[in-house]
């Protein structure tokens, strides 16, 4: 039997349906997972995405040939049934379940399944074979629950506003960002943002997405009517220019990272941050193989991250494991920012 | 042992020396004795020695996680770090218990006077019963690796707060061969005769890399010196006894025997600073660093390389003399002291003054200077001729010139991550250069860039791994580094037939193509006009 889907230099290709999924060059039809760059790339014929990932989409690509999906929603393409469930990486992103002739196969894009509390919770989907990430796969990631999350991030807001500073945060334009602005306790004092952060704010707070106020920086921000703000931006926007004003000699900003590589002490001392909050859009490597279980899947193809030993590991617990090169980042630490 | 990790993630977790010396302060103001003592201990330096193999504690950690072998060691790698590893994989604890540090310690020591499978239960037990960080600083004490990012400089800084004494004073307490075992926290920081202890040696006074030659002022309120390349070392004659420290506060004196000597030579109540060498008594001048590396590592000394390598005193400065500390006197003096005492010793006495190089203006120092590598030296030393003897490192009175590297363009074809806050990011790489068509690896380095272009060639390697041997990847030849070093030396032990001395990235020379790398007859080159003189360099090491 032919497989559903194949590994081409293009990206991720299902003969049956002729399309792809989150391909790197452009191709004539495109279906995407979700609106991370490494994901949504621009120069595709056509494009489908789920209707929650679709305004971030058409927010970084622009002008494109998009159309849109619901969850759940089976739609047939050449002689493949295709439909999207929640990967609970990002609000609207998808695994993509391909089915042809019986045979069923999953593409994660990227997932986690626990609950942020914005994302549409991961839904495992039963399939003969499973395309995972494995970012994060080794055992010695594992993921702080969301509620220490929560009250670790606020008693360091807390503690830099009862002192008149500002607490400058990096987090990823789209997730993170929002995940902290949900998690921050909007007693303790005003949210600022970086334009990166808050142009797809704007995006997904227009979907409906419950998120708290917050006020976008600009030169003409007047930052001492707003002590002891919480201060949202994208990571590399900490060791820029933009960064400096929140420093006044007198009282310099508390700063921190969220990311899931704040787990590993080596990392939190080279990014020279006073905090690093473990936070992460990836599974961590519990929530790697419960996903995979939960799958029944046999067929494993791990895509990107620690996918030499993940595939050892899971060949080691039973399974039909392979890796696949392709060029997905995942949550790069030596990536900036993912767009 | 709460306070202890609420004190390790509060000086871990921020970058600001003021936040580093109040966590410390407040640590010392309210963590019991035997902590406090532990603490210093800790944070100056005085790790318990590692009892328990690492091989056994990964396997036991492996074990307890669930996970095979081979896994654990995928993990070693990207965590850098074998305590941060073994605590990672393990799963939470099970239920969190509160012993004072100094409980951790000596619990420590009782497991690793049990047989191994008593010691396993002990241990399992200890990381089931730790919160994440007391886990790690657990373990970090079990595998001997316990470092803190906090100087002992600060650390004394906050214990002179903590304590309201002299932070200088302080300092010489610390220093010497204390360890927990053998005094208390009131007579470490409190007693009233530190100088009780015959072997204390003054803090080292360190000197920083010239900045701005003209910020110096005129030529005559400098002495300058040549800088030796040997090991920094403090020989204390007291009480008819004879100690030898190095920088590092670690007792050399069973190392270099010969020094033993001096005793007949010198009066007690002298302290010398100077420069160990392996010395070339016929020639008078240094046999390269390579004849002192084979003494390093030996705790004692066989006759053969005793008399193969044998070392001297190179001595410029006088700390302590007829029992008083000169400290406060000014070099000139301290120097005119120095030399008369040494102008009485006969040849056969281990000790040389370290010449003045003299010189009338900065242009001529600057001629001197050009000559070190032909003496042997690795370039001046320059000191104030009115100038204390200070403790640590400051910048003013004391400057290193060194002369410039030695420098070459080489190919990166291999590369290795790193570890500790280089874990995961690919730093460590090996270097060839053309020997016709073929590239032969010569050195390795590890320092030199910037984070950000560390964080560029990691992206690099990530994407362009032809092969993987275990921790190392084959990249592609295709960047071109600027390697510098201090010294060239003939090698047996490595295919290039050349080893360096502290060699390091100058910069990526991304204008140069690979083909314009230098090539093995330019090394040889090299070899031939700095390499000194024809010696059998390899050790039975």
């Amino acid at each position: 039997m032919a497989d559903v889907l194949t590994f081409t230099d293009s990206g991720i290709y299902c003969p049956a349906g002729d399309f792809y999924i989150d391909p790197w060059r452009p191709v004539p039809r495109a279906l995407i997972t979700h609106g991370h760059a490494d994901h949504a790339r621009g120069g595709m014929g056509r494009y489908l995405s789920t209707d929650g990932a679709a305004p971030v989409i058409r927010h970084r690509l622009g002008e494109i040939d998009l159309a849109t999906i619901r969850y759940g929603e089976t739609r047939r393409i050449g002689e493949a049934e295709v439909s999207f469930h929640p990967a609970g990486h990002v609000p609207g992103s998808a695994q993509i379940r391909v089915e042809v002739k019986g045979q069923v196969w999953v593409v994660s894009g990227d997932y986690k399944v626990v609950s942020d509390g914005l994302s549409e919770p991961f839904e495992p989907i039963p399939c003969h074979a499973f395309i995972t990430e494995c970012t994060f796969g080794l055992p010695v990631f594992k993921w702080t629950a969301p509620e220490r999350l929560a009250a670790d991030l606020n008693a360091w807001w807390a503690a830099a506003a009862g002192q008149g500073r500002f607490a400058l945060i990096g987090a990823y334009s789209l997730g993170k960002a929002q995940r902290v602005m949900a998690a921050a306790d909007a007693s303790i004092g005003p949210i600022l943002t970086h334009g990166a952060v808050e142009n797809v704010t704007e995006v997904l707070r227009a979907q409906g997405l419950p998120l708290p106020a917050t006020i976008r920086v600009t030169p003409e921000l007047d930052l001492k009517a707003h002590p002891g703000a919480l201060v949202v931006a994208p990571p590399a926007a900490l060791s820029a220019p933009w960064a400096r004003r929140f420093s006044p000699a007198s009282a310099p900003a508390t700063t921190g990272f969220a990311s899931g590589w704040m787990a590993l002490r080596g990392v939190r001392r080279r990014r020279a941050a006073d905090r690093g909050f473990v936070m992460s859009d990836h599974a961590d490597w519990a929530g790697l193989n419960d996903a995979i279980r939960a799958t029944g899947a046999e067929r494993i193809f791990v895509t990107h991250g620690y996918t030499s030993p993940f595939r050892r590991w899971l060949e080691e617990e039973g399974y039909d494991a392979h890796v696949v090169s392709t060029e997905y980042a995942g949550e790069g630490e030596t990536e900036e920012e993912e767009a | 042992m709460k306070h202890f990790a609420a004190l390790f993630r509060a000086v871990d977790q921020t970058t600001k020396t003021s936040a580093k010396v109040a966590a410390m302060a407040e640590y010392f103001s309210i963590a019991p004795d035997a902590d406090k003592l532990w603490c210093v201990a800790l944070f100056s330096g005085r790790r318990p020695r590692r009892t328990i193999t690492a091989t056994v504690l990964r396997e036991w950690a492996a074990e307890r996680a669930g996970i095979p072998l081979w896994l654990f060691e995928e993990c070693y790698p990207v965590v850098g770090d074998l305590a941060e590893t073994i605590s990672l994989v393990l799963p939470p604890p099970e239920q969190e218990t509160d012993r004072p540090l100094s409980h951790w310690i000596a619990e420590i020591r009782r497991l690793s006077a049990l047989p191994e499978a008593e010691r396993k239960a002990g241990i399992l037990a200890a990381w089931d019963g730790l919160g994440p960080t007391e886990r790690l600083l657990f373990t970090k004490l079990l595998t001997g690796g316990f470092r803190v990012g906090v100087s002992q400089k600060l650390m004394t800084r906050a214990l002179a707060q903590a304590t309201g004494q002299e932070e200088a004073e302080l300092t010489h307490r610390l220093m010497g061969s204390w360890t927990p075992e053998t005094v208390s926290w009131d007579s470490l920081v409190h007693a009233p005769d530190p100088t009780a202890d015959l072997s204390r040696p003054y803090p080292f006074y360190l000197a920083y890399q010239l900045e701005d030659l003209a910020a110096l002022g005129p030529a005559s309120d400098w002495l300058a010196e040549r800088k030796w390349d040997g090991i920094r070392g403090q020989l204390i004659l007291r009480g008819g006894e004879h100690h030898l420290w190095s920088r590092g506060e670690e007792l050399m004196t069973d190392r270099f025997p010969e020094l033993a000597r001096l005793k007949d030579f010198l009066p007690p109540g002298t302290v010398i600073d100077g420069e160990v060498l392996a010395w070339n008594g016929a020639a008078e001048e240094p046999l390269s660093f390579n004849a002192l590396q084979k003494r390093i590592g030996r705790k004692t000394v066989p006759k053969k390389l005793l008399a193969e390598a044998p070392a001297i005193l190179m001595a410029y400065d006088l700390l302590e003399w007829q029992g008083a500390d000169l400290r406060q006197t000014p070099f000139a003096e301290r120097r005119a002291l120095l030399e008369s005492a040494a102008a009485e010793l006969p040849p056969e006495a281990p000790l040389r003054l370290s010449p003045l190089v003299a010189a009338e203006s900065w242009e001529g120092l600057a001629g001197e200077r050009a000559r070190s590598r032909e003496l042997m030296a690795e370039g001046l030393m320059l000191k104030r001729r009115d100038s204390p003897y200070l403790a640590g490192r400051k910048k003013g009175d004391w400057w290193k010139w060194k002369v410039d590297p030695l420098s070459i363009d080489a190919v990166m074809i291999y590369a290795q991550s790193g570890s500790g806050r280089r874990a995961n990011l690919f730093t460590d790489f090996t270097f060839a250069v053309w020997k016709g068509e073929e590239l032969v690896p010569f050195t390795k380095a590890y320092s030199g860039l910037t984070d950000a272009e560390f964080r560029q060639i990691t992206a690099w390697v990530r994407r362009n791994t032809l092969q993987k041997f275990g921790p190392v990847r084959q990249v592609p030849p295709q960047h071109v580094f600027e390697i510098g070093f201090e010294g060239i030396q003939r090698s047996t032990r490595h295919k290039s037939g050349v080893a360096l001395r502290f060699p390091r990235m100058l910069r990526w020379r991304h204008d140069k193509p690979v083909a314009e790398a230098n090539t093995l007859a330019d090394l040889q080159t090299m070899l031939a006009t700095y390499g000194g003189p024809e010696t059998v360099t390899e050790a039975e090491a």
